[in-house]
């Protein structure tokens, strides 16, 4: 009785896990396929896609489609916009989302609790639906630079990075993580004379390493990601991120290889990353959740 | 006191000023000049100045109506038929060229039904706009019951305590951190009619029983096509939602079902999903506006097409306000869309509110 018990457990948990692993081919098959084929020659990958050889690394390898890639598009620029308007976007959210959520949880200032729910209010308005008349106030904006003072600012890093930079779901995460800290500790610095930016800089910010990785890996995702808006503010090849960069590659007659290999490289980076830090990628979506 | 009270004001003013500084220039004045242009005839480059043109671009767009046709008759009232058996009808431009019918003028045909001796013609001046809309919705109504439906089944799988369970988590995630631009052009292939890795699978599965389609090329296909890659590519990110709310229920609720020996359906009606109650709001209303402003499937993958079977709203703002010059018709397409957005996640949160 008992042994027909253990093997009637050990069938259902063989069950479990085929079920488990059934669907994560269903998620991996499609990146595995992406991967495989940037090494192949364009003729090989499309006889290769009728078997299951399509996923495996087999036949004629090399990286002549990563050669290819860099010839036909200037790849090394597209992905150095990407990483520089990436970067720099995420840096200055993290420090002008903290210092608004700092100032709405440990600041008492006139007007803070209406501007805390006017933030808060533009969680509903989808970007989709601001891109087009966004579109003509940036083609409007003064800009003072090196030269003297100019207008508009279509063509720019400045366009991708400005209106990126502070958002409702940044300032909330900061404003959440802030209300959790001990109040304690920062009356105490404040009884020794510290002042508000020394209580920031100083007891605020170590402890926040939680919400910054939060806020900093979900600015990165969309911005690294980003599409609409550099497709309709960026003409200029010069300031082209990677995800427009792309369009290098739509033709009648696809260059199937050397779009894989294009895929592969802006795709793998980030998700050796994410395979990297998956625990923290995971909270950080969990946590728009959670307190939502 | 007094004197640290006005400190603390102007310390607070000057570290928020900066956050909401940028909010109100980038957020929420395009905002409200967005609901401007939509009034006016704001085009990105023109010679002519802007003018106020009130709700013309919303008439422009919204106007549609039914008209009825009857069939042709002879001369002794019988209905003409053509060569295959079917009613023929008098030609559209009948009504809509017709001087007696002004209010019909310049509309186009967008479907009809017809019933005995009489056509209902339903026409439009704006078909491209309304069956945007209509795609739109579809992907909303689909989007939202399965995404949300499948990502709570893989919550479910992956709250399970078995061995190496974090590995599948990992990996039903995965598609959400690569970009749906590269998902798209990736899945193009995939969909592809000639060699397309879904056909050679199907058809390997089926030991070529399957005929090949053109996923992307039939009409009938395409949308539902764009709508399965969207939710591939999505549904890991409701998965960790869900997931966050299952894990707030406390254990001892299933200890205490387990002892009055609840079935598994019992505990998840009972136990779980009343405790998924906020969860469940939140992941409706997050599929429900990503849906909503699904644009880049459409621009990689379709263009709106074939047959404008894969327009979108989104995608037709863009078009028109980007494309076309014309931000005053995108504005309009953007404001009407964020009042349907609106107006759905206040549906959502009074159906699902507590009672």
């Amino acid at each position: 009785m008992s042994v027909i018990g253990s093997d009637n457990r050990n069938l259902r948990l063989g069950v479990r896990y085929l079920v488990l692993i059934l669907i994560a081919l269903i998620f991996v098959l499609p990146l595995l396929f992406m991967v495989m084929s940037s090494f192949k020659p364009s003729d090989a990958l499309l006889r290769d896609s009728s078997s299951l050889r399509a996923f495996l690394p087999v036949g004629q390898l090399s990286l002549d489609n990563y050669t290819g890639a860099f010839e036909r598009a200037p790849v090394g620029l597209f992905v150095f916009n990407s990483i520089f308007v990436t970067g720099t976007t995420v840096l200055l959210s993290l420090l002008i989302c903290s210092l608004a959520g700092f100032s709405f949880v440990f600041l008492h200032w006139r007007g803070r609790d209406l501007m805390l729910s006017i933030i808060l209010a533009t969680f509903i308005v989808p970007f989709e639906t601001i891109a087009i008349p966004l579109l003509l106030e940036v083609s409007k904006l003064p800009w003072l630079g090196l030269d003297g003072l100019s207008w508009g600012w279509l063509d720019s890093y400045r366009v991708q990075i400005i209106p990126w930079i502070a958002d409702g779901l940044t300032i909330f995460l900061f404003v959440q993580y802030f209300k959790g800290l001990p109040g304690e500790l920062i009356e105490a610095a404040r009884v020794e004379g510290a002042s508000w930016f020394q209580i920031y800089r100083r007891v605020v910010i170590p402890l926040s390493g939680p919400v910054i990785a939060t806020a900093a890996i979900l600015k990165f995702l969309v911005m690294y990601n980003q599409y609409l808006w550099p497709l309709i503010v960026v003409q200029q090849e010069q300031y082209r991120p990677v995800m427009v960069g792309l369009q290098y590659f739509f033709q009648l007659n696809p260059a199937w290889g050397e779009i894989m290999a294009y895929l592969t490289l802006i795709t793998v980076p980030v998700l050796a990353f994410y395979l990297v830090l998956q625990k923290a990628f995971i909270a950080s979506i969990a946590s728009t959740g959670v307190k939502g | 006191m007094r004197s640290s009270l006005t400190s603390a004001n102007r310390a607070g003013w000057a570290f928020a000023l900066p956050g909401i500084g940028l909010i109100l220039a980038f957020i929420i004045t395009p905002f409200f000049l967005g609901v401007g242009f939509s009034l006016s005839n704001q085009r990105l480059i023109s010679p002519n100045p802007t003018r106020f043109v009130g709700l013309e671009n919303y008439r422009q767009m919204l106007d549609i109506a039914v008209v009825k046709l009857q069939a042709k008759t002879d001369a002794a009232g019988k209905v003409i038929t053509n060569a295959e058996g079917e009613t023929e009808f008098p030609r559209l431009r009948a009504i809509t060229r017709n001087p007696d019918t002004p209010q019909y003028r310049g509309m186009q045909e967008w479907f009809r039904w017809v019933s005995g001796d009489t056509a209902h013609v339903v026409i439009a001046s704006d078909v491209v706009f309304w069956k945007a809309l209509l795609n739109t919705c579809i992907v909303v109504l689909v989007v939202a019951p399965v995404q949300a439906a499948i990502a709570l089944g893989l919550a479910l799988l992956i709250n399970q305590k078995l061995r190496g369970i974090t590995i599948f988590r990992t990996i039903y995630f995965m598609p959400v951190v690569v970009s749906i631009v590269v998902v798209s052009l990736l899945w193009r292939f995939i969909y592809s009619g000639q060699n397309g890795l879904l056909n050679n699978m199907l058809s390997l599965i089926s030991f070529g029983h399957f005929q090949p389609v053109d996923w992307l090329g039939n009409p009938h296909t395409a949308l539902g096509a764009i709508i399965t890659m969207s939710i591939w590519q999505a549904v890991g990110f409701h998965m960790v939602i869900w997931l966050s709310g299952l894990q707030t229920i406390p254990p001892t609720l299933y200890e205490a079902a387990a002892i009055e020996g609840s079935s598994k359906w019992q505990t998840f009606r009972y136990v779980t999903w009343p405790g998924l109650r906020h969860t469940a709001v939140l992941v409706l209303i997050v599929i429900t506006m990503q849906a909503f402003a699904i644009f880049a499937q459409i621009d990689v993958m379709t263009k709106g097409g074939p047959l404008d079977s894969t327009q979108t709203l989104v995608f037709q703002a863009v078009q028109r306000g980007y494309g076309m010059q014309n931000i005053a018709g995108g504005s309009a397409i953007s404001v009407i869309l964020f009042v349907i957005v609106l107006v759905i996640s206040m549906i959502q949160r009074w159906l699902t509110r507590e009672r």
